[in-house]
């Protein structure tokens, strides 16, 4: 009899329970570990209290493994997240595959059109939007202003990278410590690929010709190669080979680097008293050029989608509709301080006086993104899209093996020219393999 | 006859013993003590070994961003029962291999033992598609066999190991008074085999709570376990080794504990019949 009863309450409470939980909608939202998305899974309160009927998950994994995590998941339509954070290399690959929901129906009040054009542009496959900018990033030149004085030059709003090379020459004291130039050195295709890729647009070198053929054996390439080698062994830190982003800040706010070019987003890094030890010092100039019409900065925008086997799309895009709102932007604002919204994604927040004076870096970070055009990136035309990267499955792989040569390069494993053969090389051999 | 050992020789060995073992413990350390930095100092040049300024924010900003309760007890579920159901599956093969072995039974061996040199990376597709299809993406469960299968050799291997040193004439004894096989198994083989059996699952629930890469790649929010937790802390896009080192602190500290106070039957298992 008491199990009888000890069944029965069992039971209704299961009801009860499976009743309460089908009135919510769970939404899993796999996302990067950084500064602006740790930000927003503190807000969701805000979010959640005005969607009750809505309960947030976050997955939070490292760079590389939620990559790799989202495209295992969304290629085998494993339904495992309804928001995936993504960046404008997957978006217009995805988009194309069908495996992202349109999000052209986001209601009038979200403003699509207050998003920056290059942005927007980069997440917009044949008229459709199929991933709403988080924040957005193009790369610039970080300096600093004290040592830049101390050697008599005066860095220009779009230096050249003539300058760069005689400022980086005149800021070095190895015997001090100090480097005139940190590049990335770090071989990965999001780390020393997408330098010298953004680098070699301003030297009028490009990926492959209009027929897809590698174009490692051309001229550009070897300018552009030969040019960073020589900056980086003459004037660059010991062990550059090695350094990717998170190493160069590390180096620039002890105070050993006299310009690091890099993501706009280390500008809040650098310029916080907390961290840097010459975050008084610093100033912001445009990625230099050549005098070719094109500059050597990139742009990649930290999006927020939503995949097609995703069982929850309209709780997911409310989610993203919170996420990237004007109105996100002042609850971040509210609650910290207008330096640490999430910048690079609308016009409305660069016409804000109140966050152009709280940033320093605000406007060259708008005018970097800005200069940056995915859909011509490079002197000539290229039958691709993207900065830094191509939009194809296959770039990822492919730079990743060529920055493991240009790395090796670097550390002094072997010449530029044969760098670049072997480069040329595996690169014909993989598209081959691919169809192209 | 016993070698004798000079005390120089002594002294050489255990400050060799010791130099060895602290350059092994050495990143566990200064993970710890990276933990109680401030991020400004954990990047310092030089760095910076005992005298900073210690403080406690790092795992006050893990702890309240992360529920790491829901971490560790997907950790102790997943771990330990994939040990159990792998003893469970281990002890009659090791039995029927140490004691009644076919032509075969080497082979077997060795071919379970391959298994463990193919990358996991070559299968994951598979599987990732299996679990879809059974439900078993983000699960516990789903996580528990397949933990279970890639250390099943291990296991196995293990007992084979330490049941070769048992005296069959021992079962067949009581087999003679007239123990089932079940009770053989279970009152005569196990009692005389605990040590090696409680190394082989002390080594095994370490090698399941250290696992990282079935459990990043199948599970999400549900059944993410302490390997998930830490992941979720490395930036590179931001210098945050001090709340990483945090958050590695806290998911080791439980197999640390566990390692320390199991130590004596860890070495034991892990050296059971090297010597001879």
């Amino acid at each position: 009899m008491h199990l009888r009863t000890a069944l029965g309450a069992a039971s209704a409470l299961a009801v009860a329970a499976a009743t309460a939980a089908s009135a919510e909608t769970t939404v899993t939202i796999a996302t990067v570990n950084n500064g602006d998305m740790i930000r927003m899974q503190g807000l969701t309160e805000d979010f959640t209290a005005q969607n009750p009927d809505i309960t947030l998950e976050w997955v939070t994994l490292e760079e590389n493994v939620l990559r790799q995590r989202v495209t295992q998941d969304i290629a085998t339509n494993g339904g495992q997240f309804d928001v995936m954070t993504i960046g404008t290399y997957e978006v217009p690959i995805w988009g194309n595959n069908g495996w992202l929901v349109s999000l052209n129906d986001l209601p009038d009040s979200w403003d699509a059109d207050d998003i920056l054009p290059a942005i927007r542009g980069g997440l917009t496959v044949d008229g459709e939007l199929y991933a709403a900018p988080f924040y957005g990033e193009s790369s610039m030149v970080m300096y600093r202003m004290d040592l830049m004085e101390a050697a008599g030059l005066e860095m220009p709003e779009a230096p050249s990278w003539d300058f760069i090379a005689e400022a980086a020459a005149a800021m070095t004291d190895k015997e001090g410590e100090i480097y005139g130039i940190c590049l990335r050195g770090k071989a990965g295709w999001g780390e020393n690929m997408a330098f010298l890729t953004a680098m070699s647009n301003s030297f009028g070198a490009k990926w492959f010709d209009e027929n897809w053929t590698p174009q490692f054996d051309s001229e550009p390439w070897a300018a552009t190669l030969n040019f960073y080698m020589d900056l980086m062994t003459s004037y660059g830190p010991p062990g550059a080979s090695t350094n990717g982003f998170n190493e160069n800040l590390s180096l620039f706010q002890q105070g050993k680097c006299g310009m690091w070019i890099d993501a706009t987003v280390a500008a809040s890094f650098v310029t916080n008293p907390t961290d840097s030890t010459v975050a008084g010092q610093v100033g912001f100039a445009l990625a230099p050029d050549n005098g070719l019409g094109k500059r050597g900065n990139w742009l990649w925008a930290w999006s927020l989608a939503i995949p097609a086997g995703s069982d929850a799309p309209d709780a997911a895009k409310t989610f993203i509709e919170w996420a990237t709102s004007k109105e996100y932007t002042a609850l971040v604002a509210e609650n910290e301080g207008w330096a640490n919204v999430p910048p690079g994604t609308r016009t409305s927040l660069y016409e804000n006086p109140d966050y152009i004076s709280a940033a320093s870096f605000a406007e060259m970070t708008l005018r970097s993104i800005n200069s940056a055009d995915p859909t011509a990136p490079s002197v000539d035309p290229v039958p691709y899209t993207g900065v830094q990267f191509v939009a194809i499955p296959e770039f990822a792989g492919i730079a990743t093996l060529v920055g493991q040569e240009f790395s090796a390069a670097l550390a002094g494993q072997q010449s530029v020219e044969e760098a670049l053969e072997k480069a040329q090389a595996l690169t014909a051999d993989e598209m081959e393999a691919a169809g192209y | 006859m016993a070698r004798t050992v000079t005390t120089r020789r002594k002294a050489i060995n255990t400050a060799l013993a010791w130099a060895i073992g602290l350059t092994i413990f050495f990143p566990i350390l200064w993970t710890i003590l990276t933990s109680f930095k401030t991020e400004a100092t954990a990047i310092a040049d030089p760095p910076v070994f005992l005298f900073f300024d210690w403080t406690l924010e790092n795992y006050a900003v893990v702890q309240e961003r992360s529920d790491y309760m829901r971490f560790l007890w997907n950790s102790v579920i997943i771990a330990g029962g994939s040990t159990l159901l792998g003893i469970l599956i281990a002890v009659p093969a090791a039995w029927s291999m140490a004691f009644v072995p076919s032509r075969g039974t080497k082979d077997i061996l060795l071919w379970m033992l391959s298994t463990k040199m193919l990358p996991a990376v070559g299968v994951l597709y598979p599987i990732y598609l299996i679990f879809i299809q059974l439900g078993l993406l983000d699960t516990r469960i789903g996580l528990v066999i397949v933990l279970m299968l890639i250390n099943l050799p291990i296991i196995v291997w293990m007992l084979y190991t330490y049941f070769r040193e048992i005296p069959g004439e021992i079962l067949e004894a009581a087999r003679m008074d007239g123990a089932s096989l079940r009770e053989e198994i279970l009152y005569v083989l196990t009692p005389m085999a605990v040590p090696g059996i409680a190394s082989t699952i002390l080594l095994n629930f370490i090698l399941a709570w250290n696992e990282a890469f079935w459990t990043l790649n199948l599970t999400a929010a549900g059944a993410a376990p302490l390997t998930a937790f830490i992941a979720s802390y490395s930036s590179p896009e931001g210098l945050f080794y001090a709340k990483l080192s945090a958050a590695s602190t806290m998911a080791i500290a439980p197999i640390l504990i566990l390692g320390w106070f199991s130590q004596k039957q860890l070495v034991r298992g892990l050296t059971f019949g090297a010597v001879k």
